[in-house]
This record gives structure tokens, sequence and C-alpha cells, in this order.
């Protein structure tokens, strides 16, 4: 967070000599939270863009060096809170990368079958938000009406509506409950439909198009090089998806496509996470062929995983591993692990390095949001004012995710 | 798929080693992870040939491990990702506490400039010719570090400055 508000003297396209700084946010209700931004404004147009940002900064980073290994999951779910299942998992995976665990395929499964749930969930917030930020107020009440029945399916798989925690260190929190396959069939029954219905609303629409297309183009070549993931990459022809190029939790055993445009403006952005929605659907379908009814949901491994609470009744060692995870936590080799996910945003990354005593030495996370809003200073250098809102809503920021 | 991950990390480092005979410090394999360690002064020369040459055009991620109070105590991590090879790197240098400068990937990758600021923002490692040297996360006036590891969790608060000799200046 700084601030450094000036007015430069400098010779602009118009000829005028004097810019003007305009300050958007952090309580502008387009920029998705408390982002700010200061724009040097040369009638219209803006000349120079600068992101402050810092206002949600919670120093996740440093109470997990004061946590043990599971107890720090918990704070993962705050960090981007449209996917608290995608940074369990990633947080899991580099954990278990350093601990060396091999993890259940049941559990992988299930793993996938929710981080996609959450991929939609998170599209739809996404789509609502941004359709509501260009003046299309209905999109966003049919986007939450979805969005509450994915929600419903979370509550009845972790207790928890948002802050799930679903997936543990070595597998998962719960076993699936009772009738999830009903409730997930429906909402796949349903999904098809309604993503039509959005996009019936959108895709041809007139000022939908004149407001999106054209509009926050940025080149593949300079995506790249201001390290810019997702689907905005995807958008400017590359395809790069860490569910295909470095497979996790078994990814590579699903058909999907990954879904590219060569357009690179807003409404290609868009026209991404319509299809991405429409894959994940695809992938949800597979996952629940793949689970079957009855298998472990977590590792064997005694001292790291909590052992079931009915063998700790009938059995010592399972009641002494029991006490010693609660209270001092298992201690990884010394040694880093890097892991990175395909989360709604962008290549989430968690890197964890242990020293090898139970608290991590140090728990980073390299969050989509965060570096892919560093390139909207170019991306909006040489637009007009209203179109700032479009392309802060493509990028698809989060600030939970942004500041950490 | 390690197998091959570890068949082409070696490749890296074979090219790097050609290269210039000192780019490469040491090599540590952890987990089917690559570590190339790389001299502090030879950083941005090496992380530019892995971009022209080796095809690692993706920046992923640059972080930094304290090491307190084993000096060199800064461990400075960048994640290499080359789209077109499919293929993960990291490159680590160390970074002495008592004289943090180092010079900024910027010029290499422009998505290494928040990162970098972050990092000089959290654990007050310098980069230069960083274009932007500012904090990011906190506000301008914030005093020390907090990721560095001689930083208390709590913070600073309600603690009499008498017993904070090393926070007077900055």
């Amino acid at each position: 967070m700084s601030t450094t508000i000036a007015s430069h003297s400098v010779e602009t396209a118009t000829g005028a000599a004097k810019t003007m700084v305009l300050n958007m946010g952090p309580q502008h209700p387009s920029t998705h939270g408390v982002l700010r931004i200061l724009l040097e404004l040369d009638g219209e147009n803006i000349v120079k863009a600068d992101p402050d940002i810092g206002y949600l900064h919670t120093g996740i980073e440093k109470s997990c060096e004061d946590k043990t290994y599971s107890q720090a999951t918990t704070l993962t779910d705050r960090m981007d809170y449209l996917n608290p299942l995608g940074n369990n998992l990633v947080y899991a995976l580099a954990v278990e990368k350093l601990l060396g665990l091999e993890i259940p395929k049941r559990a992988q499964y299930i793993r996938v079958m929710m981080a996609e749930l959450q991929r939609i969930s998170s599209h739809l917030v996404w789509l609502g938000t941004h359709a509501l930020d260009l003046g299309a107020m209905s999109v966003f009440l049919y986007c939450f009406r979805e969005r509450e029945e994915i929600l419903k399916i979370f509550e009845r798989f972790a207790g928890q509506r948002m802050m799930t925690s679903y997936i543990r260190i070595g597998g998962l929190a719960l076993d699936p409950p009772a009738g999830w396959r009903e409730m997930v069939s429906r909402l796949l029954k349903m999904m098809p439909s309604r993503i039509g219905e959005y996009e019936a609303l959108l895709t041809e629409n007139r000022i939908w198009m004149a407001r999106t297309k054209g509009v926050g183009v940025i080149t593949a070549k300079d995506a790249v090089a201001y390290s810019m993931t997702g689907p905005t990459l995807r958008a400017a022809g590359l395809a790069y998806d860490n569910r295909k190029v470095f497979p996790y939790s078994s990814y590579d055993e699903f058909k999907f496509d990954v879904p590219t445009r060569t357009d690179s403006d807003c409404f290609g952005r868009y026209m991404i996470r319509v299809q991405e929605m429409r894959e994940s659907l695809k992938i949800i379908t597979q996952a629940m062929e793949k689970i079957t009814d009855q298998g472990p949901i977590k590792a064997e491994a005694p001292g790291i995983i909590p052992p079931q609470r009915e063998k700790m009744k009938t059995e010592m060692e399972s009641l002494i591993y029991h006490f010693k995870i609660f209270t001092e936590g298992f201690s990884p080799a010394p040694g880093e692990a890097y892991v990175t996910v395909e989360s709604p945003r962008g290549e989430l990354g968690c890197f964890i390095a242990s020293d090898g005593s139970p608290k991590p030495l140090r728990c980073h996370f390299r969050s989509p949001s965060f570096v892919n809003l560093q390139a909207l200073p170019r991306i909006l250098e040489g637009q007009i004012i209203a179109d700032a809102v479009a392309c802060i809503g493509t990028i698809d920021i989060v600030l939970g995710d942004v500041d950490r | 798929m390690a197998e091959n991950a570890n068949q082409n990390a070696n490749a890296v480092v074979e090219h790097l080693r050609a290269w210039n005979s000192k780019a490469v410090e040491d090599v540590v394999e952890f987990r089917d992870e690559t570590t190339i360690i790389v001299p502090h002064a030879l950083l941005r020369v090496v992380a530019k040939e892995c971009r022209d040459a080796l095809q690692f055009d993706l920046l992923s991620d640059a972080t930094c491990v304290d090491r307190f109070p084993i000096e060199p105590r800064f461990e400075l991590n960048y994640h290499l990702t080359s789209i077109p090879k499919k293929q993960k790197i990291r490159l680590r240098t160390r970074v002495p506490g008592d004289h943090p400068y180092i010079d900024s990937l910027v010029p290499v990758w422009l998505g290494a400039g928040w990162l970098e600021r972050e990092l000089f923002d959290l654990m007050g490692i310098h980069f230069n010719d960083h274009p932007d040297m500012r904090r990011i996360l906190l506000p301008e006036d914030w005093k020390g570090h907090p990721l560095r590891r001689d930083y208390p969790v709590e913070g600073f608060r309600d603690i009499p400055a008498t017993y904070l000799p090393g926070l007077k200046k900055s």
C-alpha cells in the first residue's frame, strides 16, 4: 500500500498540458472488494494506472509459520474466498509432496469433483458480478440461484458452505454424505440449460458485445511476460492449463478440453469461462463414475493422519498417535516443495519449506489474482475510463487472494 | 514421468554448465524437483539464458526463505515454467542479511515486478534496477519486514521501544 498522488505536467495525445488523477476505489463496487486504482486521465483516456493493494492483507503466510501443518489448513480457506477447496487442495498437495504421501484414488477423484464444483461456483460469481458491473442485472440473480445449489452440496459434504476445509492433508475430512449422488446428478442435469440461459442473455446481446469486444486486449507475448495465467492467458491463444500440463490428483485420467481463443479481449475471456463451466461438468460426470461407494478417503500414514475414532478407543497406538498429532503435530523431512494447481483464476501455487520441525519454516502462496493484477496498468493504458470496469472484471480478481 | 522430468532437468543443468562453468554452484534434487543454485552475481544472466536458450518463458513465482540465524540468511527461489517444453525448474541464490541486495529480474520477466515488490515489502530484500521499488501490501510508513524470522508473529505492538534496538532506524 503506498500513495503517490501527483498531477504530472506531460504532453499528451490530445495536446493537453495537464492530466488529472482520479482515485478509483477502494470502496468502488466494481473493484470486487478493496482495490484502489490511481488513474491518470487525459480527458476520458487512461494514460497511466497504478493499482494500490494491501487493504485486505491478513498476514496468512506469517500465521502459517506459527501453526502446525494441519492447523494451517483452515487459514488457506480464507485466502481466495471464492475458491476455498482449491486453496485446501494446493496446500494439501504441497504438504503431501513434502511428506512423500500417496493418496487413495477414491479420495483423489472426490477432490477432483469438489475442485470442479468449486470452479463452476466461482465462475458463476464472476459472471454474475461482471455482468452486473456492465449493467446486466438479471444475470446476477440467475447465477447466484445456481451457485446456491452448489453451496448446498458443499454444506452436505463438509458442514460448511464456504470455508469448507474439506480437503485435508492426507485425504479428506469426511466420507461423502448419504444421497450425494442424487444432489450432484440433479445439478449436472440442470446446469447445461442454465448456462444456455446466461449465454442467451449475454453472448449475442448487442450492448454486451459493444462493451466487451475489442476491449482490454493483451497479446499472448505480453501476457506470458507478465506471468499471467488462467482464462486470461487462454483467451490470448495459449493452451496452458495446469490440469493438462502438470496433472495432479489424477487429472490425467479425465477427458476434457482446454478452451482457447485468439481474440484476447474481455469478450474472449468471458467465452473461455463459459466454456470452462461446460468442461467442468464433463469432468464431474466422469468423476462420479470413478468414485466408488466404499473405499478409503485417507492415506495410511500413522503419526500424520489422525486415526479413526473407532480405532482410538480400542487400540493403544492409535490413541498415542492421536494425542501426538494434536499436541505437537508431525515433522516432514527438511526440504522444499512447490506445487501448482489450476484455480478458477489461474495458476495457484504453494511453496513450503520445512526445517524438520512440526511448523513450516516458510509457507508461500503464489496467488493468481495477485500476479494477474500486475498486468492491469498494461491493459488499461489507452482505454477509456468507462472500459476500466470491464477490464478489471475480466481479470477476475479476488482481493482476499491478492492481499492474503 | 518422474524419470523424464529428471532427464530434462539434467539437460538444463548441463546446458548451463556448458554455457558458463561458474553458472551452477550446486544442484539439489528433492521430491522430483530440481533446484539449481546460482551464484549471487550471475542470477540475472543465468535467468536470461534460461528464458532465451531454454524456453523458460513463464516466471511462475518468486519467493524467499529466511534461514535466520544462519548466514547468508536469505534463500531466494525463482520458479520457472517452460510452457512449450512442459517443464519446471527452480533457481536459487543466497542473499546475505547484512547487505540484502540483488539484481532484479524485471528486465528478464516483467512479471517479476510485483513478486519482487512483495519480497521487498515483507522480507526486506532490495532489488537493483527494479523500476518501482515501493512497499506493496503494507502501508509505506510500516517499520520492519514482517516475514523475517526475527519479526514476532504478534508484531511489535505494546512493546516499549527500548526493547526494539533494531527497529529504531529503518
